[in-house]
């Protein structure tokens, strides 16, 4: 292809990786780079913040599947990436993130705008780079892509310092040679031919699904396994949307502020199957108590998760989608059994609920109200309440339609990566469930919307205070509120204007159906101001550490309108009726 | 319960560090670590002996087969392998206690290196136990310095730890 520089190469790599966008922030060692994106074809977001740069390129690959690319300059440009590699790094999340570093000569040095960024973010990716020569991007490029994207996906870094963008090289796009590297992902026929029989012989089966069944996808093999052998699925907080929430057998999120029948199945179980779901803490509470009765299988492709967290009693390395696929075709068909019913039964007496009195409006209801009017919606998440609510009162029927930040639960996450989602998906209404807290942590984003005309829609549950910490307090530190007021929140309306968006606002029931037809209608960047009320909790709770047993419901009296759809046969608009 | 890990790793920068790092960052402790050459450049060979049950060595093999630039893993069992370390001691010799100083070098297979007239180097080689024993019987005399090289470990007969 002969001679290029450093920076052109890089961008051919880019090219060749299918990159269509860039999510970037310049400075002084990126300005050869940035010199040779003034030439090219891929485009190039400017965010007003690298921490968002590195949250939009997340919600773009959460949304699309494709690998997100996010590039900020060295320093604090680089430091400012580590919040949403590490987001990224917790979630499995596939990423290239580049940053700028001082020339090889001044490495060391403590030279300006220097700073360690590979060794930084060593615990947070899932391989990193610092390129030396010039003649080793091509190389490197193509394994960090690679890296990225297979086996258990993740975040790449590649340090580019300023020399090494502006030497010349040959390039060569070369095969990919990493013998330390070996994603295992084909499943063993063995273990599959365990699990099925493990399967058959259940009574009372419970198929436990996290984020590995939506980077294979594999919801349609897992929507077919379970209908097969007539076992209830309850997904993780990432695996939300990959089984359909209004199939009879879903038992919708478990966990802390899971449902209390997906609690209450994982608890009676006799077996689980995991799939790409790792254990984690807000999912198991008490992990000594956590399915006493079940033996578990296990499927994830990183082998390193099974039997980190919980004893296993059938471990199938692999693939998620080959494994449910395998699985699928390995089992008979079961009839619906007492174990089905037991599970109707729980669902039916202890559904998602919400109180309905007061004059103010119910963050659920507008989650719910939101679907009805929007169904096929992109949901991204800040985090805290909001993130809950959206989990539990938006119906989630597809994966990739659900992006949040699990592992690391980081606020100020959501606005960002909507951005990326609603770039990576044009076509798709893509909405941001806010709280005031969060919303203000990453607002300055407005601009990258405005500028870029992307039309996200920020629904912001503004109830001036810091919710989910709040709610801890008022349960366990006797109400003793301390620094989760926030006393004066901006008018969301006058910033959105400001900014050249949309504001609007809903500040009592009545308003939020017509708010929120205005919003979805809406062509450009909009923020929905919606008043809550600050004494809103997230129900039902499992405080944590305790057993998944012992939930508390904090919130009684009028069940989801999901669970009404569900019981009662009746479709939204007669729901609607009923309460108007 | 000590058990001893055989990795193959690419010779390049940092990838002590992110094994380091990763024994630190997950809670595994490190007894040692000995890095060093193998026959081919491209690649470096480290023994680490780490402390902890059958559930920790699993996390420890499962989570260092993760790194990209880690190409074998293997867990040495002791009756199928041999091991030795080395250690260069440096210990007080005053006139009197010399002759039995050598008599425990002599014993031992050690062998001295340096001899000033207040004190000897001496070096050993052997397993760990070999190693302690020494160390402890020269205790009594003062040991000045010392500096071990950790364990390297290789499995007995035909069979190869390599890339």
């Amino acid at each position: 292809m002969g001679k290029m520089t450093g920076a052109q190469a890089i961008l051919e790599c880019l090219k060749l990786e299918g990159v269509e966008i860039i999510f970037g922030l310049p400075g002084g060692v990126l300005l050869p780079l940035y010199d040779a994106i003034y030439d090219s074809d891929i485009r190039h977001i400017i965010v007003r913040h690298e921490q968002a740069a590195a949250h939009a390129a997340d919600g773009y690959a959460r949304a699309t599947g494709r690998v997100g690319v996010c590039l900020a300059t060295s320093g604090p440009g680089a430091t400012n990436l580590v919040t949403g590699i590490a987001t990224a790094y917790m979630d499995s999340v596939p990423l290239v993130a580049m940053t700028g570093q001082v020339p090889t000569t001044l490495i060391g040095k403590d030279a300006f705008q220097e700073a360690d960024i590979t060794g930084i973010t060593m615990p947070v990716t899932k391989h990193s780079y610092l390129v030396k020569d010039a003649r080793d991007i091509p190389r490197i490029f193509r394994e960090a892509f690679y890296i990225a994207r297979t086996g258990r996906p993740g975040p790449v870094l590649i340090d580019l310092p300023r020399d090494v963008t502006v030497d010349e090289l040959d390039f060569h796009y070369p095969d990919i040679r990493l013998p330390g590297y070996n994603p295992n992902l084909k499943v063993h026929s063995l273990q599959i031919k365990k699990a099925a029989a493990a399967l058959m012989e259940a009574e009372r089966p419970v198929l436990y699904v996290g984020g590995g069944v939506k980077y294979s996808d594999g919801h349609r093999e897992l929507l077919k396994l379970a209908e097969r052998i007539k076992a209830p699925v309850t997904t993780t907080l990432m695996g939300v949307g990959c089984f359909p929430e209004d199939n009879p057998l879903s038992l919708g999120m478990l966990g802390m502020h899971g449902t209390k029948y997906a609690n209450y199945a994982i608890q009676e179980a006799d077996l689980i199957l995991a799939v790409g779901a790792r254990f984690d803490d807000r999912v198991t509470g008490k992990v000594a108590s956590f399915a006493p009765q079940a033996r578990i299988i296990h499927v994830d492709v990183d082998p390193a998760e099974i039997g980190k967290n919980v004893r296993v009693d059938i471990p199938v390395v692999g693939d998620a989608k080959s494994a449910l696929s395998e699985l699928a075709k390995a089992v008979g068909e079961k009839p619906w059994s007492p174990w089905n019913e037991k599970v109707a039964g729980w669902k039916g007496e202890y559904p998602l609920c919400y109180a309905t009195e007061g004059e103010s409006i119910k963050p659920q209801c507008v989650l719910e109200t939101l679907y009805e009017l929007c169904p096929e919606a992109v949901i991204v998440t800040e985090v805290g309440q909001n993130q809950m609510w959206a989990a539990q009162f938006f119906t989630h029927r597809d994966p990739r339609r659900f992006i949040s930040s699990g592992g690391l639960g980081t606020m100020g996450y959501g606005f960002p990566a909507a951005i990326g989602a609603k770039m990576g998906c044009p076509d798709k209404e893509v909405f941001d469930i806010a709280g005031d807290g969060s919303f203000q942590m990453n607002i300055q984003e407005l601009a990258t919307a405005v500028v870029n005309e992307v039309a996200v829609k920020v629904i912001v549950l503004n109830n001036g205070v810091l919710g989910m910490v709040r709610q801890w307090q008022d349960l366990f530190y006797e109400k003793r509120f301390s620094s989760t007021t926030l006393h004066r929140i901006p008018d969301f309306v006058k910033v959105a204007e400001a900014y050249g968006a949309l504001g609007l606002r809903a500040t009592e029931p009545s308003q939020l159906e017509g708010v929120l037809l205005e919003a979805i209608e809406s062509e450009v960047m909009t923020v929905v101001d919606v008043i809550i009320s600050p004494d809103e909790k997230v129900s039902p709770m499992v405080p944590a550490g305790a057993s998944l047993s012992e939930i508390l419901e904090l919130e009684e009296a009028v069940p989801s309108r999901e669970a009404q759809r569900a019981y009662a046969g009746s479709s939204a608009s007669e729901i609607l009726e009923l309460e108007g | 319960m000590l058990h001893t890990i055989v990795l193959i790793v690419e010779n390049r920068p940092g990838v002590l560090v992110r094994i380091a790092g990763l024994f630190s960052r997950r809670g595994f402790n490190i007894d040692s670590l000995t890095v060093g050459a193998t026959d081919n450049p491209d690649y470096s060979r480290m023994t680490i002996t780490v402390e902890g049950d059958e559930v920790v060595l699993e996390q420890v093999t499962k989570q260092l087969n993760k790194l990209v630039n880690v190409i074998r893993v293997s867990e040495m069992d002791p009756k199928e392998s041999v091991d030795r370390e080395l250690a260069i001691i440096k210990v007080a010799a005053k006139k009197e206690d010399r002759s039995e100083i050598m008599q425990i070098v002599s014993v031992f297979r050690a062998k001295i290196i340096d001899v000033s007239p207040r004190s000897l180097i001496i070096e050993v080689t052997g397993t760990n136990d070999k190693v302690e024993a020494m160390v402890r019987l020269l205790r009594q005399f003062g040991i000045k310095e010392m500096a071990r090289t950790g364990k390297v470990s290789m499995v007995r007969g035909t069979k190869a730890v390599g890339p």
